[in-house]
């Protein structure tokens, strides 16, 4: 996989509850996309913009869109000027895009039933990655977490996606109330997973791998961590790890993850 | 100006890769042949590997990236097992950016460095501006770049130019320069990282745009003090536009670091926008690299390029 750096077209914005849904069409990037992987978007105009550092945006779908190929669906929660530019963007605005970009999440070889985790916006390459389980006939269960209903990615289409689902969210608006890492283990037992996938914050990340391990499944996280250029050019997004040689070391979120097995990552030591 | 010559380093084009900008250099082949670069600098090189910092390690602030990496590396021999070889089978011209903790240190780091083959040279960086934070040789004082680069030449194989990363430091770059070209050093980079911190207090360095007009008086300050010292600019290059100011300004070469962290083709594309710029083409590589130069004593300024003949 070999990203590329290209100008896309921005087809279609929208907001869904708390977060924005971005439709873009850029060469070549779609095409070589796989679940976990990610793109990092340029914020304002290049080489006049005061903002250098890209954004990355979790890929939620591929689809092709008419007259244009492949687009990709990414989501986007404003928490900055840099996000809130992103998000004001008009149709059709020109916007230069690197991706696909990041190691995907490993899929089983047998078809093993899979716990799929996620919580707000993090949760949007688990949709994709349901998909390429059920076509290896893996059974996925989902569980969704977020701080509200406004922050609960796709729950509708969650339910097509799996063949369960479980809700939890903070303030109990809807699902059951309370933290991801409260039902994960009850998730699991019933799942009899044997694979565990997980993307949202690092507390979540800790809990469930922490639980995966307990239940003697396989545990896959995609780490999220501040990235300046999203690339592997400036080493700024530290993961201490444990390596397969069984040594501690530093690797990059960005291109030595996003995602890692769950108990390679030395949780308590990944400070944000 | 006859193009990018610097003693012993046959540089391909005007545009280099500054230290810790290009990853490993994998990460950036994806975007920009290495082979059609400059030349190509590794990130700091400490003899021993270091993990680096605590996140964050890179913040962003209006036209600069405030960053505090520390220095993360595989160390010498990770380096020399595993990412010199890529980069010189991928045709770069390696600059190894290096930095120790002690000048003996130093020595023992490029007396090993400079065994390994397909090195075209060495930057000694003085001027991490969280080098003591992180445990690193301070050069704050003309004697400290003397006592480092003295004991880089005399450790160093004769064959391997020596270039001094400075503190972009306006008032005092001539001072530093000077120290530097008179302990050896074929050539300077000068601007680069200005001292800063991180929201948190952590001493950092400032790079992108902002520091850009600092960079260029350092420029404009070295080339009016010592004309032949072959001066490599850099602070917030990305454009073509950019890179010209710095080359007539002066500049022997510009190194890019910043500009690719928001677009890595930025470095392919000023080498092909320079090209068909005929101030930047007027004197590219020569066919046949010039034979290396190492001064057994302090160089002498000399405005008559005829006289930079290897002994």
């Amino acid at each position: 996989m070999s990203p590329v750096h290209a100008t896309g077209e921005l087809l279609a914005s929208r907001k869904v509850g708390a977060y924005h849904h971005l439709s873009v069409v850029a060469r070549g990037v779609a095409e070589e996309f796989r679940p976990g992987t990610f793109v990092a978007v340029t914020v304002g105009t290049p080489g006049t913009s005061a903002t250098l550092a890209p954004r990355p945006l979790w890929i939620h779908r591929v689809r092709p869109v008419g007259g244009h190929g492949l687009a990709l669906q990414l989501v986007l929660e404003v928490r900055g000027a840099g996000t809130r530019w992103l998000a004001e963007q008009p149709v059709g605005a020109r916007l230069a895009v690197t991706g696909p970009l990041g190691r995907p999440f490993a899929l089983p070889k047998e078809p093993v039933a899979c716990v799929l985790v996620g919580e707000g916006y993090s949760a949007a390459p688990l949709f994709p990655l349901a998909e390429r389980l059920r076509e290896r006939g893996c059974p996925v269960t989902l569980l969704l977490g977020a701080p509200d209903e406004s922050r609960l990615l796709s729950a509708l289409e969650a339910r097509r996606s799996a063949r369960a689902v479980t809700v939890v969210t903070r303030d109990g608006s809807v699902g059951q109330r309370g933290e991801i890492a409260d039902a994960v283990t009850e998730v699991l037992r019933r799942a009899e997973a044997a694979v565990v996938y997980a993307a949202g914050p690092e507390p979540m990340l800790h809990a469930v791998a922490a639980a995966a391990e307990a239940h003697g499944a396989w545990s896959q996280c995609a780490v999220e961590q501040p990235l300046a250029c999203a690339t592997g050019l400036c080493h700024g997004c530290p993961v201490p790890v444990v390596g397969e040689d069984g040594v501690a070391r530093t690797v990059r979120a960005c291109v030595d993850g996003p995602v890692f097995r769950g108990d390679r990552v030395r949780w308590t030591e990944l400070v944000r | 100006m006859s193009g990018p010559q610097i003693p012993g380093l046959a540089l391909r084009n005007p545009v280099i890769i500054a230290a810790g900008c290009g990853g490993t250099g994998r990460e950036l082949a994806a975007y920009s042949p290495l082979d059609a670069l400059g030349a190509f600098t590794t990130r700091t090189i400490t003899l021993n590997p270091r993990p680096g910092g605590p996140a964050p390690r890179v913040v962003e602030t209006p036209s600069g990236l405030v960053h505090s990496t520390g220095c993360p590396n595989p160390g010498l021999e990770g380096f020399l097992a595993t990412e010199l070889p890529p980069l010189v089978q991928a045709g770069a011209r390696v600059v190894v950016s290096v930095a120790a903790a002690s000048v003996q240190e130093y020595a023992e780091l490029v007396r090993r460095l400079g065994r390994a083959p397909g090195i075209a040279a060495v930057e000694v960086n003085l001027s991490a501006p969280d080098a003591a934070a992180h445990g690193l040789f301070d050069v704050r004082e003309p004697f400290h770049m003397t006592s480092v680069l003295t004991a880089v030449l005399r450790e160093l194989p004769a064959g391997i130019p020596v270039l001094a990363k400075l503190r972009p430091d306006v008032l005092r770059v001539v001072e530093a320069a000077r120290t530097a070209v008179e302990s050896g050093a074929v050539a300077v980079v000068v601007g680069g990282p200005q001292p800063a911190a991180l929201p948190d207090g952590r001493a950092a360095g400032l790079s992108g745009p902002a520091v850009r007009p600092l960079a260029l008086r350092c420029v404009t300050e070295v080339r009016a003090a010592l004309p032949s010292l072959p001066v490599i600019g850099a602070g917030g290059i990305g454009t073509a536009a950019d890179a010209r100011d710095f080359l007539r300004a002066g500049a022997t070469a510009v190194q890019v670091g910043t500009a690719l962290l928001h677009d890595p083709t930025a470095a392919a594309r000023l080498v092909a926008e320079l090209a068909s710029d005929d101030a930047a083409l007027a004197g590219t590589a020569p066919a046949e690299p010039s034979p290396p130069v190492r001064p057994s004593r302090p160089v002498q300024i000399n405005t008559d390029p005829s006289q930079e003949q290897p002994r």
